[in-house]
C-alpha cells in the first residue's frame, strides 16, 4: 500500500507524483503577451521613481517597462542586465513586495502595484531564451583577478569585470555554480534548472573561468590568491549553520533546514524525498518559510513554524508568512525551544512561551509541547572563514561602500559582509559595484 | 426622471441619440438591433445612385489609434458607401420605418454631382417613409476621387447648387453632413444654409494615415502592400468637431441653423457638450462600432441622471448653453489670475506634475527628499499642464485668486475688473479707454 499524508514516519512518497510536480510548479506564473501589456500598460512612468531607489541594484524600471510597453522586449531585458546581471534570478525571488512593488505609487494609491517582478521576469525571460546575450568583452587588459564563490555576488562581480576585459577566474566549493540560486531557493521559485541556465548564460560573456571544488582555507588561500591575482573578490556563502544547542538535538530526523532544501533543490526526483508526518520547523527567516512549504507540498500532513519571538520580528516578510499559511502551514510565535525529545528518533519538542519585556525577551514559565517527527532547524548561518588577514565586524567581514575589505587587494560582498540585507539582489549590487571599484582600482 | 425626447427639424426621436451614416446602419439587420437597444433614429448608410453598386475593397477597412491597455482613441476607414443594391436598402428602409415609427429615420445618400442624379433618387427616398435626407459632401476617400463626398463639400458653391436641387425636389427636411478637411468650417455651412439646408451635421471623417508598418513600410490599413488615406474618427477627433461647431454656431450667417453633432462621441458626457455648443441632436459610431449597441443605455441614464441633477427638464433646457461663453482669445479677462494646488492627501507622488513643470514648463513645482511636490507660487502662471498630467483626478486644481490678492509671481496686486488684449497696454493697436 503506497504511502499517504497520514503515514506515520519520516517517508518518501506521501503524494502521487502528478500532484508533487503540480506543487513546485512555478510560484508565479510568467506573463503572457497579453499579460503583460496590460501590465505596462499601468506603469505611470515616474520621476525619479520611487521603485528604483528601493530596488538594490537600482534598475531603471520605469524605462524598462516603458521598452515593454513599445514592444521593444530585447531593450527592456537589456536596461535590467545593465544594472543587474541576475535580473532573471531577482524577478523570481526578489521580495518585491518590501522593495520595488511596496515603493510603486500605484501600490500607494489602490494597494494593487505594478507587477514588477513579474514584467521583469517577462523582459529577461525573453532575452534569455532567444539565446542572445545582450553584452560583449571589451579587448583583454591582461589583469587577472580571482573571484571566490559562484554565488549571486561572485557571478555579478565576474561578469562586470569580464565586461571590462579583465581575465577572472572563479572558485567554488561545490560541485554546482550558482550560490544559494542553485541550492538554496525555494523550488517553485526558480523551476526548470533556471539556475544553471542563467550561470550558463551569463558565462557566455567570455574571459571567466570556473574552478570548481576549490574552498577557501582548503584548497586555496587568500595569501597565495593575492600574490597570484591583481585583485581578489570574495564572494563567499554563510557555510555553516547555527546549531540550536539543547539536549536531543543529535536525534535522528533532527537536521538544518538549509540542507534540506539543498537536498530538494538537487533531487532529481521529488517523489523520492522523504518528510514527516508531522514537521516542526524551528526559525522565523526565509529558510524556514521554504523548508515548511516544500514539506507542506512533498505531502507532510501537519507543518508548523515554531519562532521565538512575535510574529512581526520574523525574518520572513508578511508575503511569505502569508505564502506559508495559505499552504496550510501554522505559524506558532513566542515559541523558544528547551529540548528535543524522543527515543532514537525526534518524537516532540518542548518550547517555554516567551514574551517581550522591558528587559528583553523573557520566559513567561509556561511550557508548551509540540508533536513532530521531523525538525528542522532554521536559525541562521554563520560564515565559516578564518582568515587573521581581514577584519570583521561581528561575524561579518568588514567592508567600504565599495566593497574594499581591510586587506588591500581585497574585495568582498553578499551575504559574506556586513551590511546590507542577505538578499540575492544585494548580493548582486555589492559584486557589481566592487567590479567597478576593482576596475577603476587596477587600470587607473 | 429628465426627457430625453428630441426634435430636430420636425423630427421626433426618443432621445437625441442617432446612429451615424456608417457601416453600423448599412442594413435592416443591424438598424433593427439598434433600434431594439434602445437608439433615438439612425442615419441610414449612404446609398449611391441605381446601378451596380460601388464594391470594397477584400482586405482590411480600419486602422486603429490606441492608448493604453488598447483603449481605442482613433478608428480610421477606407470603406467606400453602400456596396449593397439601391432597391434592397429602399425596401429595408421602408420596412424598419414602418415597424419602428416612433424612430427617427434619416438617408444619408451621395450622387454624382447632376441635378438629373438627385431628381431621380430623392423620390424613391421620400417613397420609403423616411424622415429625412442628409446630404454625404464628406466623405474624404474613395468617393472624392470621383468628384462626390468631400470633392463637393470642398466647394462651398458645390454644396449650395446641390442643397438647392433637393430642396425642391423633396419635401424631407435635408441636413448636409460637412467635411473637417477645409481651411474654415463657415464657408460651407453658410453655402448650405444658402442653398436652403435645415440643418448641417458635422464633422465628417478627417483624411488621415493612421500608421506604417515598419515591416512592409506599408500604410494601413494595407491592401497587398499599399495603403490609401482614410477617413479618421474616433475620440480623438471631438475636439476639432466642437471647435466647428462652435465656430458655426457663433457665425453671424450661421448662427440658429440646426447643427446635429458627430465626431468621437462616446458616452453621456460628450453628447452633453455638443449639444451645450448647440446641437440639437448627436450621431454616433465609433464607440458603438468599438463596444456595441448597449452603450446607448449609459447615454440615456447618464445624461437623464445629469439633467435631473441640473434641474433641466427638456434637452431644450440646456442647448446651447455653452455657446455664449465661447469667444475670441483678445476677450479672455487678463485681470483672472489662478494658481495650482496640489492636494497633498490625494497626491501619490508619481512626480509627473515635476517632470512636466521642471523640464518642460515654468519650473514652478518643488520636491522634497519625502517626495512631497509643492507649487511655487511665485513661478506658477496657472498653464494647467499639472492639472493633465496628473494620473489622480482633482489632486491638481486650478485655485482663482481674489481681488485684492498679490500674485507672487508678478508682484501685482490682483484687480477685480474684467480687462483684456484689446485695451492692453502692450498691445500697439489697444484702443485707449479713459
Amino acid at each position: 500500500m503506497p504511502n499517504t499524508v497520514s503515514s506515520p514516519g519520516v517517508l518518501s512518497g506521501r503524494l502521487p507524483a502528478s500532484k508533487v510536480t503540480k506543487n513546485f510548479s512555478d510560484l508565479h506564473e510568467p506573463f503572457r503577451n497579453h499579460e503583460a501589456s496590460v501590465a505596462a500598460d499601468r506603469c505611470y512612468f515616474c520621476y525619479d521613481a520611487p521603485c528604483i531607489t528601493a530596488c538594490p541594484t537600482a534598475i531603471d524600471i520605469p524605462l524598462f517597462i516603458r521598452q515593454i510597453q513599445t514592444n521593444t522586449i530585447d531593450a527592456a531585458a537589456k536596461t535590467i542586465f545593465e544594472q543587474n546581471i541576475l535580473g532573471g534570478m531577482c524577478a523570481r525571488v526578489c521580495p518585491t513586495e518590501t522593495l520595488c512593488e511596496e515603493s510603486c505609487v500605484r501600490e500607494v494609491a489602490e494597494g494593487k502595484p505594478v507587477e514588477i517582478g513579474r514584467l521583469q521576469r517577462f523582459a529577461t525571460d525573453s532575452l534569455m531564451k532567444s539565446g542572445i546575450h545582450p553584452f560583449s568583452r571589451e579587448n583583454s587588459t591582461g589583469k587577472k583577478i580571482a573571484v571566490i564563490g559562484a554565488g549571486p555576488a561572485g557571478l555579478a562581480c565576474a561578469h562586470r569585470l569580464a565586461m571590462y576585459g579583465h581575465d577572472v577566474i572563479i572558485y567554488d566549493s561545490k560541485e554546482k555554480a550558482g550560490g544559494l540560486n542553485e541550492f538554496g531557493i525555494a523550488a517553485y521559485k526558480s523551476t526548470d534548472e533556471f539556475a544553471a541556465k542563467e550561470v550558463e548564460w551569463l558565462l557566455e560573456i567570455g574571459g571567466i573561468d570556473l574552478q570548481l571544488g576549490f574552498e577557501l582555507g582548503k584548497n586555496i588561500h587568500l595569501n597565495e590568491l593575492v600574490k597570484q591575482f591583481d585583485s581578489v573578490f570574495l564572494g563567499l556563502g554563510l557555510g555553516a549553520v547555527n546549531n540550536l544547542r539543547v539536549n536531543g538535538d543529535d536525534l535522528e530526523n533532527v537536521s538544518d533546514a538549509v540542507q534540506f532544501i539543498s537536498g530538494l533543490r538537487q533531487s532529481d526526483d521529488l517523489t523520492s524525498l522523504e518528510v514527516g508526518r508531522e514537521v516542526l520547523v524551528i526559525g522565523g527567516g526565509m529558510t524556514a518559510v521554504d523548508a515548511a512549504v516544500q514539506s507542506k507540498l512533498l505531502g507532510a500532513e501537519t507543518v508548523t513554524i515554531a519562532y521565538r519571538r512575535s510574529k512581526d520580528k520574523m525574518g520572513a516578510s508578511t508575503f511569505e508568512q502569508e505564502l506559508a499559511t495559505s499552504n496550510g502551514v501554522v505559524i506558532r510565535e513566542n515559541l523558544n525551544p528547551k529540548s528535543i525529545i524522543g527515543n532514537g528518533k525526534v518524537s516532540s519538542v518542548e518550547f517555554e512561551k516567551t514574551q517581550q519585556t522591558s528587559e528583553g525577551l523573557t520566559s513567561t514559565g509556561e511550557a508548551v509541547m509540540i508533536a513532530a517527527d521531523q525538525v528542522l532547524v532554521a536559525i541562521g548561518q554563520a560564515l565559516s572563514v578564518d582568515e587573521e588577514r581581514l577584519e570583521f565586524v561581528g561575524n561579518k567581514i568588514n567592508v567600504s561602500s565599495s566593497g574594499r575589505t581591510s586587506c588591500s587587494g581585497v574585495w568582498a560582498g553578499g551575504d559574506c559582509v556586513s551590511g546590507g540585507e542577505d538578499l540575492t539582489v544585494t548580493a548582486v549590487a555589492q559584486g557589481r559595484d566592487a567590479a567597478e571599484d576593482i576596475n577603476l582600482s587596477i587600470m587607473g | 426622471m429628465a426627457n430625453l425626447s428630441s426634435e430636430f427639424l420636425g423630427i421626433k426621436s426618443p432621445n437625441p441619440f442617432w446612429l451615424a451614416s456608417a457601416p453600423p446602419t448599412d442594413k435592416e439587420y443591424n438598424v433593427r438591433r439598434a433600434f431594439d437597444a434602445g437608439w433615438g433614429g439612425v442615419v441610414w448608410k449612404t446609398l449611391g445612385e441605381d446601378g451596380p453598386p460601388i464594391v470594397n475593397v477584400n482586405g482590411p477597412r480600419y486602422g486603429a489609434l490606441y492608448g493604453a491597455d488598447r483603449r481605442l482613441l482613433g478608428l480610421n476607414n477606407i470603406e467606400l458607401i453602400t456596396d449593397r443594391p439601391l432597391d434592397l436598402n429602399l425596401q429595408e428602409i421602408k420596412t424598419v420605418k414602418r415597424d419602428y415609427p416612433d424612430r427617427a429615420m434619416i438617408v444619408s445618400i451621395m450622387v454624382p454631382c447632376e441635378e438629373g442624379a438627385w431628381k431621380s433618387i430623392l423620390p424613391k427616398v421620400e417613397e420609403t417613409g423616411a424622415d429625412g435626407i442628409e446630404l454625404n459632401f464628406g466623405c474624404p476617400h474613395g468617393m472624392s476621387e470621383r468628384g462626390m463626398g468631400a470633392a463637393v463639400g470642398q466647394v462651398p458653391k458645390y454644396i449650395e447648387m446641390v442643397a438647392r436641387w433637393c430642396k425642391q425636389n423633396t419635401r424631407m427636411p435635408v441636413i448636409v453632413k460637412l467635411t473637417p478637411n477645409i481651411t474654415d468650417i463657415r464657408y460651407p455651412a453658410r453655402a448650405a444654409l444658402k442653398g436652403g439646408a435645415d440643418a448641417v451635421s458635422l464633422i465628417n471623417t478627417i483624411a488621415s494615415i493612421i500608421s506604417v508598418n515598419l515591416d512592409t513600410m506599408s500604410p494601413e490599413p494595407s491592401i497587398d502592400g499599399k495603403g490609401s488615406h482614410g477617413g479618421y474618427c474616433g475620440p480623438a477627433v471631438k475636439p476639432i468637431a466642437l471647435n466647428m461647431i462652435a465656430q458655426i454656431g457663433n457665425d453671424i450667417e450661421t448662427g440658429g441653423l440646426p447643427i446635429s453633432g458627430i465626431g468621437g462621441i462616446t458616452n453621456w458626457r460628450d453628447a452633453a457638450e455638443y449639444m451645450s455648443l448647440g446641437c440639437g441632436n448627436v450621431q454616433v459610431c465609433t464607440a458603438a462600432m468599438t463596444y456595441g449597441f448597449k452603450i446607448v443605455e449609459e447615454m440615456k441614464s447618464g445624461m437623464s441622471d445629469w439633467m435631473d441633477e441640473k434641474g433641466y427638464t427638456s434637452v431644450s433646457d440646456f442647448i446651447g448653453s455653452a455657446l455664449p461663453n465661447v469667444t475670441e482669445w483678445q476677450h479672455l479677462n487678463l485681470n483672472y489670475v489662478a494658481k495650482a494646488k496640489i492636494d497633498q492627501d490625494s497626491c501619490i507622488k508619481c512626480g509627473r506634475c515635476y517632470a512636466a513643470c521642471e523640464d518642460t514648463s515654468h519650473q514652478a513645482i518643488s520636491i522634497n527628499d519625502d517626495r512631497m511636490f509643492e507649487v511655487i507660487n511665485e513661478e506658477c502662471v496657472a498653464c494647467n499642464l499639472c492639472v493633465d498630467v496628473c494620473p489622480v483626478e482633482n489632486c491638481i486644481t486650478m485655485e482663482p485668486m481674489k481681488p485684492g490678492e498679490l500674485d507672487t509671481r508678478t508682484g501685482k496686486i490682483v484687480l477685480d475688473e474684467y480687462a483684456n488684449w484689446t485695451t492692453h497696454p502692450n498691445n500697439s493697436g489697444a484702443c485707449v479707454i479713459d
